[in-house]
């Protein structure tokens, strides 16, 4: 039996993964409290329902505001919150696949399903980010 | 790292790792269910804006049903909240400490933003 690797000290993949989570975590609070206060301000507090404006909250899309009571939708549906979307998207995407890899990789030694997985998730990533923003930019 | 040790899944539950286990546990837990949740109804959006797809629309019926909601709020918050409990203690790590009252403090902020949500939902789901 064979003591196991220790990382490298200094930047690697892991580390500066193990550190994205923490700063895409803060990222994806700051863009659904920027959604959450301007919803409030916009009319939402009077206009609509809770289940409304957490949808909101967690995504600023316009199908998530088109079926509302919202009197007014023009603070609603403009490129700012179509940037704030492909925000949402690459941290959300990226933080939810880096999780499942590391999951999966819990899971894992280093055999073949490893790379096979690690290959099926990158590709997973760029699928859904491309999907996603495309969706984002049509809309 | 793989493990070599065969640990099989009810002798693992009966580990006592008490409120930071199953904070852990529920962390992966509904992580994985919101990667699921999140990758379709990215793939639903796509499929009704592009095509008008049957298959998108009804993947999001599904989410609209509030049975669903019910659990995937539940799912949302825990995993922000935890989340943030998490952060909070990798970039501050003297409160490691204080990790046991951290995960009650995360339950009291947990139940009345969800009892809320629930209340909300119960009602509309109820009223018809």
């Amino acid at each position: 039996m064979t003591s196991r690797k220790v990382a490298k000290r200094g930047f690697s993949l892991d580390y500066i993964m193990w550190l994205f989570m923490r700063l895409s975590a803060l990222a994806l609070y700051a863009v659904g409290l920027t959604g959450l206060t301007a919803a409030l301000i916009m009319g939402a507090r009077t206009q609509t329902d809770i289940s409304t404006l957490i949808r909101w909250t967690f995504f600023q899309n316009p199908s998530h505001v088109f079926s509302s009571d919202l009197v007014n939708l023009d603070g609603f549906i403009n490129q700012f919150w179509q940037i704030m979307q492909i925000t949402a998207v690459f941290f959300g995407v990226t933080h939810g696949l880096n999780g499942l890899r590391t999951v999966v990789e819990d899971f894992m030694g280093s055999t073949i399903w490893r790379t096979l997985w690690r290959g099926f998730i990158f590709f997973s990533w760029i699928f859904m980010m491309l999907v996603a923003i495309y969706v984002v930019l049509a809309s | 790292m793989a493990l070599n040790r065969k640990v099989g899944f009810f002798t693992g539950l009966k580990y006592k790792g008490g409120g930071p286990m199953w904070a852990w546990v529920l962390h992966r837990a509904s992580g994985l269910a919101m990667v699921l949740f999140v990758g379709l109804h990215i793939l639903a959006g796509f499929l009704t804006q592009q095509f008008g797809s049957e298959v998108g629309l009804s993947i999001n019926i599904i989410y609209e049903n509030w049975l669903f909601q019910v659990v995937i709020f539940f799912l949302v918050i825990f995993h922000a909240v935890n989340g943030l409990r998490v952060t909070i203690l990798d970039l501050a790590p003297k409160l490691i400490e204080y990790q046991r009252e951290m995960i009650w403090a995360e339950w009291l902020i947990i139940a009345p933003l969800y009892a809320l949500i629930i209340f909300s939902l119960l009602k509309d789901a109820l009223s018809g």
